[in-house]
């Protein structure tokens, strides 16, 4: 069976005002369906502009990403972003709304059955309470769990998220990675999760992807993560095996 | 190795008889006065009395009248028909002008917006013609489209015109960058992309826009009728205030000026603070 995401020898470039800068250089990775992918590097790697590549926001000068044998040319439903920032949510729409917004702008549903599916995502993410409410009147955490359920309920090839949880504090991001989890034990879906933060990937991935920084570029990819726990210390081990893979050479510590 | 130990204190919060104090209502002179509404009605009448008190110890009804024979010429005026009839002259003028110039503002930034030498375009001729007062193309105005509500319309679009554009322009350029690659993650764009993102998250700016736009449109309208009114065939309030100071009927003109604030205050203080507490309030996006 060929690969969901097929990223392969991806160079990616932005300018700056007064520069080019190479953000990833021959990148290539492939995602399966249900995996849970996870980009993991230090800042500087390029992590999250290849995530917003594979969003299609911007071209690589190299190289080629495909999408279920599609090419990817711009942004896409197929691919659902998920962004670390909290105003991703519409202020001006409630969270039915919402949720129901790109179902609705993408007319993959009409009204009337866009309605049930967004209500049951929203119980998903366990926010029925709140479900008439703007998002001012919500909470960091609860922000990140709508945006993930506006996310899911597009059932998209793939989830993209950039950061969800970094900006929330360390409870609420715990309690969100294990509704994640959750989540995911449910329905199976595929994503793509970019991440500083080396016990964040180990806990939700399957697959992690090591980039190395300046240009960023793969040093390493870890499988079979689910395989490691917290309790016989090997979650432990593995962090701190990571840890030194990507701290090896001085000059990458800042 | 030692463990540590976790002492629970439920029973010490059991135990307190009183509980403190967490909610206290308050009193209905607290609440009347919490009430932005009732401040201001406060404000209203004191400066009414100062304006009375003063009046009255001038005793001079050709300079100064008081409030209470101001309100009695408001009274009259308005129940012979002539202050609701050029009121509503009026009015019907500023709709025009004022419609127009929306219309007009939103091309443009739709246009701007799109690409980078619209925008640049705007921002030219915004700066070149925002310090204009529309009032100075009056006369020009005149020449062009002859004395009528044709030449009062063309100054009303401009002093809508370039507020409302730089304010939305604002606005569109302020919407935050992660809201942008949400649209655009949904397939929008172009004008649907416009109306379903941009409009709403910059809709904070745009009725700033509004408000000046039209605060603008009206101060211009009362001046052009005060100086060109006497073409136009019916005349608005502007007519009504130059008429009677003529005829030296000084509590009328102060009627007149009167009706002029009492008509910006129901537009800002209803119609405007309306639209405000339905959409950026309630959206949490302005206080």
């Amino acid at each position: 069976m060929p690969a969901l995401l097929d990223v392969s020898g991806v160079t990616l470039r932005y300018k700056t005002s007064s520069a080019v800068v190479t953000a990833t250089e021959r990148v290539g990775f492939s995602v399966d369906r249900s995996d849970r992918f996870v980009l993991l590097g230090p800042s500087g790697c390029g992590k999250s502009t290849l995530l917003k590549a594979v969003g299609g926001y911007l071209k690589p000068s190299e190289g080629r990403m495909r999408i279920n044998g599609r090419e990817i040319t711009g942004p896409g439903a197929d691919r659902m972003m998920i962004f670390q920032e909290f105003d991703q949510l519409l202020p001006w729409k409630t969270v039915l709304g919402n949720v129901m917004f790109p179902l609705l702008m993408t007319r993959r549903l009409p009204r009337k059955e866009a309605e049930p599916r967004a209500r049951a995502y929203i119980e998903k993410v366990g926010l029925s309470r709140v479900v008439d409410a703007y998002p001012h009147t919500l909470s960091g955490g609860m922000k990140q769990r709508v945006a993930i359920a506006r996310g899911m309920a597009m059932e998209p090839d793939i989830l993209l998220m950039d950061e969800p949880f970094a900006a929330l504090d360390a409870l609420t991001r715990r309690t969100c990675q294990d509704e994640l989890l959750q989540l995911w034990n449910e329905t199976k879906f595929t994503v793509l999760f970019v991440t500083h933060s080396i016990a964040e990937a180990i806990k939700i991935g399957n697959r992690i992807l090591l980039l190395s920084p300046h240009p960023g570029r793969v040093k390493a990819e870890v499988i079979d993560v689910d395989r490691v726990s917290g309790e016989d210390g090997s979650a432990a081990r593995l962090e701190q095996q990571i840890h030194d893979l990507l701290f090896a050479e001085p000059a990458n510590v800042h | 190795m030692g463990e540590a130990k976790i002492l629970l204190r439920d029973e010490a919060i059991a135990s307190h008889a009183a509980p403190a104090e967490v909610e206290r209502k308050l009193g209905v002179a607290e609440l009347l006065w919490n009430d932005g509404f009732v401040r201001k009605s406060a404000i209203i009448i004191g400066l009414a009395l100062v304006w009375e008190a003063y009046g009255t110890l001038l005793d001079n009804p050709l300079l100064f009248p008081t409030f209470h024979d101001t309100v009695i010429a408001m009274y009259e005026k308005t129940r012979d028909g002539t202050i609701p009839l050029r009121a509503w002259a009026s009015l019907k003028v500023l709709f025009m002008g004022y419609a127009a110039g929306i219309a007009l503002a939103a091309i443009l930034t739709i246009v701007a917006i799109s690409t980078r030498i619209g925008t640049d375009f705007l921002e030219t001729v915004t700066a070149m013609f925002n310090p204009l007062p529309a009032i100075a193309l009056l006369p020009l105005a005149l020449i062009w489209f002859g004395l009528g509500n044709g030449s009062l319309v063309f100054v009303l679009i401009h002093s809508v015109l370039w507020p409302v554009a730089l304010n939305t322009h604002s606005g569109f350029k302020g919407v935050s960058n992660t809201l942008r690659m949400v649209g655009r993650n949904y397939g929008l764009r172009g004008f649907p992309y416009v109306i379903r993102i941009l409009i709403p998250a910059g809709f904070g700016a745009i009725l700033t826009g509004l408000k000046i736009g039209w605060a603008f449109a009206w101060r211009t309208l009362i001046a052009a009728e005060l100086v060109f009114g006497v073409s136009s065939g019916q005349g608005g309030l502007g007519w009504f205030i130059f008429e009677n100071r003529n005829l030296l009927d000084i509590p009328a003109v102060f009627a007149g000026l009167l009706t002029v604030i009492l008509i910006g205050l129901v537009v800002e203080n209803l119609i405007f603070r309306t639209i405000e507490r339905n959409t950026v309030q309630k959206w949490g996006t302005q206080s």
